[in-house]
C-alpha cells in the first residue's frame, strides 16, 4: 500500500469514527454533524479526499458527504 | 550613589498559626492596641495582625497550632500562669501582654534549654542568616547558657545524607515538629514521624534514611525546618541567597508560584511562594528541586545548521540560522505549495511565545498549519467541555475542593502528575470527603495513609465511556437527577433525549460489566454516592483524553456533573488536570489550526477581519493540519517544512516510527530547543530555546489562572525565544515590532475578549488572574458557569459506547496503558538531567504476577513488549497494581522508546492519541529491540556538532 493509498484509507477510518458518535442521533441530523464536523477541522484537501473515496464503507459517512464543502481559498 | 534598584529577598509575613476562616469577629487588646480577628484566629495570629511578633519556633502558618515550644507564651489579664499564644484563640474582650520581665525571663529559660543542646557553630552553619533559632536568641536576649555545653547532647548525631537535594542534620534539631506535621498536614504523606522518646526523641523518615522511606521529597519539612536541620544542599554548598524573584514553575498544570532565591544571576534555590494562589506555599519534588537542568552541559546555546541529518551540525550565527531556515521554508512554499509547511507550538513555553507562532504560521507562512501539543494530551477536554458547556476549560479554583463532599476521580493519577494539588485533594479527604477513583489501575490515591476511597471501579482500559454511561443510566434509573437544576440550566430537549438514551437496559451497569469489567453493583454505589452525597466533583486526565473515545468522554463527564447539579458553584465542578504547565495557555492562544485566541473559528468572518485589519494581512478562512496530518503527509510527501518550538514529538507523539519516517521525510525541520533532543536528530536548524528561568511571559495553569513568568538569569543562547521567532518572520517577509513580551500580551488582549483586561500591570498588582478577565469579570473569574453556561443552556449529549478498534487477540493479548511518573516529567527532557533519576533511572513494565507468572518473568527481568506497530526491551516489576490482562510503563526515557509500541489510533473528534489502550504481547529477552539498537546508534551519528575550525592567531 502506497503512502497516499495509507493516507485515504486513514481518512475513511477517521470519518468512520465520526460517523460511530453521530450515529446516536437520529439520521438527519448525524448525516449533517458528521458533514459539520469534517469541515470545521479537517483541511481542504483531506474533505476533497473524503468527497473522491470511490465508496465509503460507512453509510452515515456516504449520506454525510453530500454537506461536506469542498475547500474555498 | 544609590543602588537603581533594590533587590530583596521576599520573605512573607508568617502569623504564626493560620487564620481562620470566620465571618464572625472578636475584638481584644494586644499591648494596648485593639484589634479584631475571625472567630477561631489565635492570640498568636491576632498579634502578628498588629506587626506584633511574639517568639515562636514550633510555630508556622502553614500548620495547626502545636504548643510544644514553649516561647510563644503571653499573659492574658484574670488567666492564671501564662498560656502558650499559639494554642490559645483570640476571644471577645481578651487583654494581652506580649512583653513582660516575667515572660522575657520564661523565654529566656526555655531558649537556655534548647541551646545547652545545639551546637554553637552559626558562623559556619548553612542557616546562618535563616535561621529561627538563631533569630529568637537575639529576640530573647539570651547571653549565656547556665547549664554549660558538657553535659549530654546530640552533637555526634550522624547526618543523613541520602536524600539528593537536601540533607538531614540531628544534633541541629530541636524536636519541634514542624518538620513531622509538614509532611502530614501539608504534602499528606505521613512519612516522618519522631521516633524515641524525651531526650532520645529524634526526627526520623521511618526504619530507613530519607531516600529509601516514603518521602516524595516535597520540600515542605526543609520549608518548615526552623533551624539547619533540614537544608537545601544548594544552599550548604553556595551559602544564602541575597535576592529572590517570584515566578512560576515550568512542570506541571498546576502551576505553583516560586520564589527563584538567588545570589547574583545564580539560583540557590526554588521556595514555594505561600502568595502564590495555586500552590500556597507548597510545591512537589519537581518545582522544588528539579531546576538543575536550567543550567546543564547538555544546554546547546549556539544555533546550528546542517544541510542533511546525517551531516554533523555546525555552529552559525543567529542571523545565518534564521536566514537559512527563512530561505529554505520559503523555497519549500515556492516548490511544494503555501501548505508544505507548518508549526507545532508548545505548552512549556509562555503564551507570549505561543502566540507569536500561530501568528507567524497565519501571517507569515499564510496557512493555519500550526498545531500545539495539547493536541496530544488535552484536545478533547476543549472539544468535549465546548459541546456541553460553551468553553473550552475547568470549571473550578484548585481552592473549590476544600468544598467538595465526593470526589471522583477518573483517568488522573494526581499523587504523581499534579503532586501540589493531590495535598489539597487529600487534605480534604482527611477531613471527610468520600473518594471515587476510575482507573484502571490501582493508583495511591485509592489507599494512602488516612485515606481509603470509598470506591475503586478498575475498569478496564478503553471502557470508559461504558462506565459512564452506566453511571448516568444509575442516576437516571433511580430518580438521583438534580430536575431544578435540569429544568432551569440545561436544554430540556437535549436532557430528556440523553435520558432517554442513557436509560436503555444496554447502558445498565449490569449490561456494561461485560465491557467494564466492574461489579454493577459498585457501580451503583458509586453513582448513588456521586449523585447524593453532597458537593460532587470531578478531576480526571489524560486517562479519559487519550482514547479513540476521548472527546466522548469528557461530553460524558459533563453530562453527568449537569445531571447532578455539580456546576457552577464552589465544591463542584469538571476538573481537567492539565499535563504541562502552559496546556490551557497555549489552548487558549489560538494554537489549534482551526481556531484564533479565544477558542473562534477561521472561518468566522468578525473575528477573522479583526485579526486581519490589527496584522495587516489576509488570513486563511480554512482550517489547517493537524499534528498527525502533518506527519501523514510529510510521509506522503505533501508537507515539507516544520517549525518546531519546545516539543520533542519523536519521543512524546505515538508510532515513534512513523513520526520519525514523516520527520526524515521533511527537507526543512527547524527546532528551537534547550536540548538536542529527539525530533532534533531530524532537524536542519537548530535555535537555542530559553529555560523557564530565562523567560519573561505568563502561563496559565489548569484553573485558568495566568501567572507572570519572570527572567531571572539573561537567555544562555543570547536570545529569547520570543525574539527568535520574531527574526524568523521577519526574514520570512513579515516583521513583528515587540520590544517586550507585555506587549504580546497586550495584543492578545485586543483580540481576545476574555483576555480583554489582562495585562502585566494588572498580574503584578493583583499577583494571578483566572480568565475570563474583562468588564463583565474585572478582576477575573475563579468558579465559571455560576448563573448560566458559557452557551447558554448546558447541553447533554448522547454519548454511545464504541468500543475501540485497538483489540487484544491471541497474538497481542494484553492491554499497554501508559502514565507518568512522580519524579519524572513528560519526555524527560527535563527532569532527566536533574537528581530526580534517583527515584527513577529507567522506564518499567509494570505486570500483574498472574501474567508474570504464565510468562516466566520475575521483577527485574528485561522482557520485549511487543505490538502491531513495534517493539521494545524494559525491565519488568511485577505487582497487583495492575489487574490481569493490563500492563503499564511510562514514556519518560528515550532510550526505551515506549511511543515505538503505541499506534496512531486516535479520538474520533479531535487526532488525540489512543495512548492508553494498545494490544501488546510480553516475553521475556536478553536484548535490546531493533529499534533500539538503530537508536542507539542514531543518538551519535545524528548529534555530531562539527569541531569550530582552528584560526590560526595573526
Amino acid at each position: 500500500m502506497s503512502a497516499d493509498e495509507r493516507n485515504v484509507a486513514k481518512l475513511a477510518r477517521m470519518a468512520g469514527q465520526i460517523a460511530d458518535f453521530f450515529r446516536a442521533y437520529p439520521e438527519a441530523q448525524a448525516a449533517s454533524s458528521v458533514a459539520e464536523h469534517i469541515n470545521k477541522f479537517w483541511t481542504p484537501k483531506m474533505r476533497a479526499e473524503v468527497l473522491a473515496m470511490p465508496e465509503p464503507g460507512d453509510p452515515l459517512v456516504a449520506k454525510a458527504r453530500a454537506f461536506v464543502r469542498t475547500g474555498e481559498k | 550613589m544609590r543602588p537603581t534598584q533594590a533587590a530583596r529577598l521576599i520573605k512573607e509575613v508568617d502569623f504564626g498559626t493560620p487564620i481562620r476562616a470566620n465571618e464572625d469577629m472578636v475584638a481584644l487588646t494586644i499591648d494596648g492596641v485593639d484589634v479584631s480577628v475571625p472567630k477561631g484566629t489565635s492570640v498568636m495570629a491576632a498579634a502578628m495582625t498588629l506587626g506584633t511578633k511574639i517568639p515562636k519556633l514550633c510555630a508556622t502558618d502553614s500548620l495547626e497550632p502545636f504548643g510544644s515550644c514553649r516561647l510563644c507564651l503571653v499573659e492574658i489579664e484574670g488567666r492564671k500562669g501564662a498560656p502558650a499564644s499559639c494554642t490559645t484563640p483570640a476571644e471577645a474582650g481578651m487583654v494581652v501582654r506580649t512583653q513582660t520581665d516575667r515572660l522575657a525571663k520564661l523565654r529566656r529559660g526555655v531558649m537556655e534549654l534548647y541551646i545547652s543542646d545545639h551546637p554553637l557553630d552559626c558562623l559556619t552553619c548553612a542557616a546562618n542568616g535563616d535561621c529561627e533559632l538563631q533569630d529568637m536568641a537575639g529576640a530573647v536576649g539570651l547571653r549565656d547558657v547556665r547549664y554549660g555545653y558538657a553535659g549530654e547532647n546530640h552533637f555526634g548525631d550522624a547526618k543523613d545524607q541520602s536524600n539528593p537535594y537536601f540533607s538531614y542534620d540531628p544534633s541541629k534539631c530541636i524536636v519541634c515538629n514542624r518538620c513531622v506535621r509538614a509532611c502530614e498536614e501539608t504534602q499528606g504523606t505521613f512519612a516522618l514521624t519522631i521516633s524515641g522518646r524525651g531526650f532520645d526523641a529524634r526526627v526520623a523518615a521511618g526504619p530507613t534514611d530519607f531516600l529509601s522511606s516514603e518521602c516524595v521529597s516535597c520540600g515542605a519539612c526543609v520549608q518548615a525546618c526552623p533551624t539547619a536541620t533540614l537544608t537545601e544542599k544548594s544552599v550548604i554548598a553556595h551559602g544564602q541567597p541575597d535576592h529572590s524573584v517570584v515566578t512560576t514553575c515550568a512542570y506541571c498544570g498546576v502551576g505553583c508560584s516560586f520564589k527563584a532565591e538567588m545570589q547574583g544571576d545564580r539560583v540557590v534555590r526554588m521556595v514555594p511562594y505561600k502568595d502564590g494562589a495555586a500552590n500556597e506555599g507548597h510545591s512537589c519534588v519537581k518545582g522544588r528541586f528539579a531546576w538543575g537542568y536550567a543550567t546543564h552541559k547538555d544546554r546547546i546555546t549556539k544555533p546550528m545548521i546542517r544541510a542533511k541529518i546525517t551531516d554533523p551540525w555546525r555552529e552559525v550565527s543567529w542571523d545565518e540560522a534564521i536566514g537559512h531556515a527563512a530561505s529554505e521554508f520559503k523555497r519549500i512554499q515556492a516548490k511544494y505549495g503555501r501548505e508544505a509547511v507548518g508549526a507545532i507550538t508548545s505548552s512549556r513555553c509562555t503564551n507570549e511565545e505561543v502566540f507569536l507562532v500561530q501568528k507567524l504560521v497565519r501571517a507569515a507562512f499564510g496557512n493555519n498549519n500550526v498545531d500545539t501539543c495539547a493536541r496530544v494530551c488535552h484536545s478533547p477536554t476543549g472539544y468535549g467541555l465546548s459541546q456541553t458547556f460553551g468553553t473550552s476549560a475547568g470549571t473550578q479554583d484548585f481552592k473549590s475542593v476544600e468544598k467538595s463532599d465526593v470526589i471522583l476521580v477518573i483517568g488522573a493519577n494526581p499523587t504523581d502528575a499534579h503532586p501540589v494539588f493531590a495535598s489539597r485533594l487529600k487534605k480534604r479527604l482527611r477531613a471527610g470527603a468520600q473518594l471515587i477513583v476510575a482507573d484502571p489501575r490501582r493508583i495511591d490515591l485509592v489507599q494512602s495513609p488516612h485515606i481509603r476511597a470509598a470506591h475503586h471501579l478498575q475498569l478496564q482500559p478503553g471502557t470508559n465511556v461504558a462506565l459512564l454511561a452506566s453511571l448516568a443510566n444509575v442516576i437516571v434509573t433511580e430518580g438521583l437527577v438534580n430536575e431544578a437544576y435540569v429544568r432551569e440550566r440545561c436544554d430540556l430537549a437535549a436532557f430528556e433525549a440523553w435520558a432517554r438514551f442513557v436509560a436503555q437496559e444496554k447502558n445498565s451497569p449490569e449490561a456494561m460489566e461485560e465491557h467494564t469489567g466492574v461489579p454493577a453493583a459498585d457501580v451503583r454505589a458509586a453513582a448513588r454516592l456521586y449523585a447524593t452525597g453532597g458537593n460532587g466533583a470531578i478531576y480526571y486526565g489524560l486517562g479519559v483524553t487519550e482514547h479513540s473515545q476521548g472527546s466522548t468522554t469528557v461530553m460524558a463527564i459533563a453530562n453527568l456533573a449537569m445531571a447532578t447539579g455539580n456546576v457552577g458553584r464552589e465544591g463542584v465542578g469538571v476538573n481537567p488536570l492539565r499535563g504541562q504547565n502552559n496546556v490551557q495557555g497555549s489552548c487558549d492562544m489560538g494554537s489549534f489550526p482551526h481556531e484564533f485566541s479565544g477558542y473562534r473559528h477561521v472561518s468566522d468572518d468578525a473575528t477573522r477581519d479583526m485579526f486581519e485589519s490589527l496584522w495587516g494581512v489576509k488570513l486563511d478562512r480554512e482550517p489547517g493540519l493537524r499534528i498527525p496530518n502533518m506527519i501523514d503527509e510529510a510521509v506522503d510527501g505533501a508537507f515539507r517544512g516544520l517549525y518546531v518550538q519546545g516539543e520533542d514529538i519523536a519521543q512524546s507523539d505515538p508510532d515513534t516510527q512513523h513520526i520519525t519516517s514523516g520527520l526524515a521525510s521533511m527537507e526543512c525541520v527547524v527546532v528551537q530547543d534547550l536540548f538536542l533532543n529527539e525530533t532534533a536528530k531530524y532537524a536542519h536548524v537548530f535555535l537555542p530555546g530559553a529555560s523557564f528561568l530565562e523567560k519573561d511571559g505568563t502561563f496559565t495553569n489548569a484553573e485558568r489562572r495566568i501567572n507572570r513568568v519572570r527572567q531571572v538569569m539573561q537567555p544562555l543562547g543570547g536570545k529569547s525565544e520570543w525574539q527568535a521567532t520574531c527574526d524568523l518572520s521577519a526574514a520570512l517577509g513579515y516583521p513583528m515590532a515587540y520590544t517586550h513580551p507585555s506587549e504580546i500580551m497586550d495584543e492578545i488582549a485586543r483580540l481576545t475578549p476574555g483576555f480583554r483586561n489582562v495585562s502585566y500591570a494588572k498580574l503584578d498588582e493583583m499577583g494571578s488572574v483566572q480568565w475570563p478577565c474583562n468588564d463583565s469579570a474585572p478582576n477575573g473569574t475563579p468558579l465559571m458557569h455560576i448563573d448560566r453556561f458559557v452557551r447558554g443552556k448546558g447541553r447533554f449529549m448522547l454519548t454511545e459506547y464504541v468500543p475501540t478498534q485497538e483489540r487484544s487477540g491471541p497474538l497481542f493479548p494484553l492491554l499497554l496503558t501508559t502514565g507518568r511518573i512522580l519524579s519524572q516529567y513528560n519526555v524527560g527532557a527535563q527532569t532527566r538531567r536533574t537528581d530526580n533519576n534517583a527515584w527513577h533511572d529507567e522506564d518499567v513494565l509494570e505486570i500483574n504476577p498472574f501474567d508474570a507468572e504464565n510468562r516466566g518473568v520475575r521483577s527485574g527481568d528485561l522482557v520485549a513488549l511487543a505490538s502491531r506497530t513495534g517493539e521494545i526491551s524494559l525491565r519488568a516489576e511485577v505487582t497487583d497494581r495492575v489487574q490481569p490482562g493490563v500492563v503499564y510503563t511510562t514514556f519518560h526515557h528515550a532510550v526505551t522508546g515506549a511511543n515505538v509500541v503505541t499506534t496512531d489510533n486516535s479520538d474520533w473528534a479531535t487526532n488525540c492519541p489512543e495512548y492508553k489502550v494498545t494490544a501488546v504481547q510480553v516475553r521475556r529477552t536478553n536484548q535490546h529491540s531493533a529499534w533500539q539498537e538503530k537508536n542507539l546508534e542514531e543518538d551519535v551519528s545524528l548529534r555530531r556538532i562539527a569541531t569550530p575550525e582552528l584560526v590560526a592567531a595573526k
